[in-house]
């Protein structure tokens, strides 16, 4: 079964939703002006360094004002207008400023900031009052709203060029999926050969030459028997630790939100898990948060020296988001070769994402967000 | 002594069959599923069950599902878990009922005929035997600032035995020392934990594990 989340296509609007549309855009104005505000006073700012984060916080707003104009203009249009914008990366405010502002797709929504708040307006406004007059209104109104939704959606949507990315983006996550998958592979592999399947030989080994004392050296015999025994509880318990690195049965048995707890219980130290879930993630999915969570559980245990650890996890509006947080000594960093950057380029195969908040001595809080569609279990 | 057994791999059933029959068992019912056991065990009252975690048709936990509502449904049955793998969670869920005759093992230590067959009599007898593994676990979440941690080495490796539901005397047979040594280890080990002495050896062993799990 695939869970592949697909959106309806929207219907376009009727006359009074038209209307209602109207009126909304032009009261977004206000809101638009505001955002011209922010940036001017950001950008002056930028001369000390408040500015920075500021112009961080107007591209969030922006972004958040050109999502809402993408729906409006994707309900007057009765299509689906997409998000350009590139996927954040790794690393602090630095890095995700250098990408947001290199990113085309900022720019044009800046472009179309000025357009809205001019010549988009004007249409707005103009549909709105011809609305009450007919007929100018029964046919001019749509059309005038139409003609902006168009020039919105010229410069909102997602161009060739910002798919080429979003391409680029994918060919990158699948690369370095698939290298891990070989790597894993490559590992169990060796560690097949060089573990259990070296202690069944010695195994046998040690029972045939039992078997062929028996007669003459009970004794020794005896004692051949006991080694090959305690070879096979070697092996057993090396298989043991191999399935648990390749799918935890406990995973398997009670799902994310079980074996999670069943993770906290077996931490060398006190773990509060507050997981709630109406259903499971897709089997891919889970065993990633699963694995990222033990990841980040373990690095708390060996570097934080944290007194409190803790898990929440959660699914709200198509995104499960997981967070594992400790009050240890903090100054987690996601650097290139580190291993948070493994769980992101791991979570990256699924288009999710990793965040650190870890100042010196404030603890650490790492968050991870994959956006998937829960199914309802229908086992017991 | 008369048996339920669950285990869906014919292997293993043929084989812990085997080991039962020759210690004087009887096996009233060997099934492969979850369902069919809850329904032999109502049918047949046995003096134990022993159960796979592992078991059709779901292949997940069926088994311990199984066994825990056949609990709630006949208070104090003797349930023996075997498993692959042991999971604290399990093992918690297994002890939540508060009461003892209960039994929670990796299937390795099966090979090791009269431990396996010790834990059976002794679950079967109200008693705990609880996986090496599972108490490992345990014992290594108190460090530092813990009780635990000012236990002598030999204190500690007291503690493990019983908290795997030993008695004093097999403790004293697997350490090599006296009973009498084995009961001075125990009054000092709960004069530092802050527990209550009790004679009775499963009271004990079910108040050492409270302790071990309340951390």
């Amino acid at each position: 079964m695939t869970d592949t989340a697909r959106l309806p296509e929207p219907r376009p609007a009727d006359r009074w939703a038209l209307f209602g549309i109207a009126l909304a855009l032009v009261a977004l104005w206000i809101v638009g002006l505001l955002l011209i505000v922010f940036l001017v006073v950001a950008v002056s700012l930028l001369v000390i360094w408040i500015g920075l984060p500021l112009l961080l916080a107007f591209l969030a707003c922006l972004r958040w004002f050109a999502r809402l104009h993408r729906r409006l203009a994707g309900r007057v249009l009765g299509i689906t207008v997409l998000d350009p914008y590139l996927p954040d990366p790794a690393g602090g405010l630095f890095a995700r400023l250098r990408v947001r502002l290199t990113d085309r797709g900022s720019w044009r929504d800046l472009a179309w900031l000025l357009e809205v708040q001019t010549i988009g307006f004007a249409l707005q406004l103009a549909a709105l009052i011809a609305f009450p007059f007919l007929p100018v209104g029964w046919w001019g109104s749509p059309l005038l709203l139409r003609l902006d939704a168009g020039i919105s959606r010229l410069l909102l949507a997602p161009q060739d060029e910002q798919l080429q990315q979003r391409i680029e983006a994918l060919e990158s996550s699948r690369q370095d999926t698939v290298d891990h998958s070989a790597a894993e592979l490559r590992r169990i592999e060796r560690d097949l050969h060089d573990g259990a399947q070296a202690q069944l030989v010695a195994l046998g080994m040690n029972l045939g030459l039992a078997q062929e004392l028996v007669t003459r050296d009970p004794v020794a015999a005896a004692e051949l028997i006991a080694e090959a025994r305690q070879s096979s509880s070697t092996a057993l318990s090396e298989l043991r630790s191999l399935v648990r690195g390749i799918h935890p049965p406990v995973l398997a048995d009670r799902g994310l939100s079980g074996a999670v707890q069943a993770l906290a219980l077996a931490h060398p130290r006190p773990v509060e898990a507050d997981i709630r879930l109406d259903g499971r993630p897709p089997a891919p999915v889970e065993s990633a948060v699963y694995f990222a969570v033990a990841e980040l559980l373990t690095n708390s245990a060996k570097h934080a020296a944290a007194q409190q650890t803790w898990v929440w996890i959660r699914h709200d509006a198509g995104m499960l988001t997981a967070m594992v947080g400790d009050d240890g000594v903090g100054g987690a960093q996601l650097t290139a070769e580190g291993g948070l950057a493994g769980v992101q380029r791991r979570l990256a195969a699924f288009d999710g994402t990793l965040s650190v908040a870890s100042p010196l001595g404030g603890g650490t809080i790492v968050t991870i967000k994959v956006p998937c569609v829960l199914r309802v279990s229908t086992a017991a | 002594m008369r048996v339920v057994l669950a285990e869906d791999l014919a292997l293993l059933r043929d084989g812990i069959v085997r080991i039962l029959t020759a210690h004087d068992m009887q096996v009233v019912e060997a099934v492969d599923n979850g369902p069919s056991l809850l329904k032999a065990i109502t049918e047949h009252r046995p003096d134990i069950a022993v159960v796979d975690v592992r078991l059709p048709p779901t292949f997940t936990d069926e088994g311990l599902r199984a066994a825990l509502s056949a609990r709630e449904r006949l208070p104090g049955l003797p349930v023996l878990v075997v498993s692959q793998y042991v999971e604290q969670l399990y093992a918690r869920e297994l002890l939540s009922q508060g009461t003892g005759g209960v039994g929670y093992l990796l299937k390795d230590r099966i090979s090791d005929v009269a431990q396996f067959i010790d834990a059976v009599h002794r679950v079967a007898g109200g008693g705990t035997a609880m996986d090496p593994e599972v108490i490992g676990q345990l014992l290594s979440r108190h460090r530092d600032h813990s009780p635990i941690a000012s236990l002598t080495p030999r204190e500690h490796e007291v503690l493990a035995h019983m908290a795997e539901g030993r008695s004093n005397a097999a403790i004293a047979a697997a350490m090599f020392i006296t009973e009498k040594a084995v009961g001075k280890h125990t009054n000092a080990i709960f004069g530092k934990l802050g527990l209550e002495q009790s004679e009775d050896d499963n009271r004990r062993v079910l108040a050492v594990l409270a302790y071990l799990r309340s951390a």
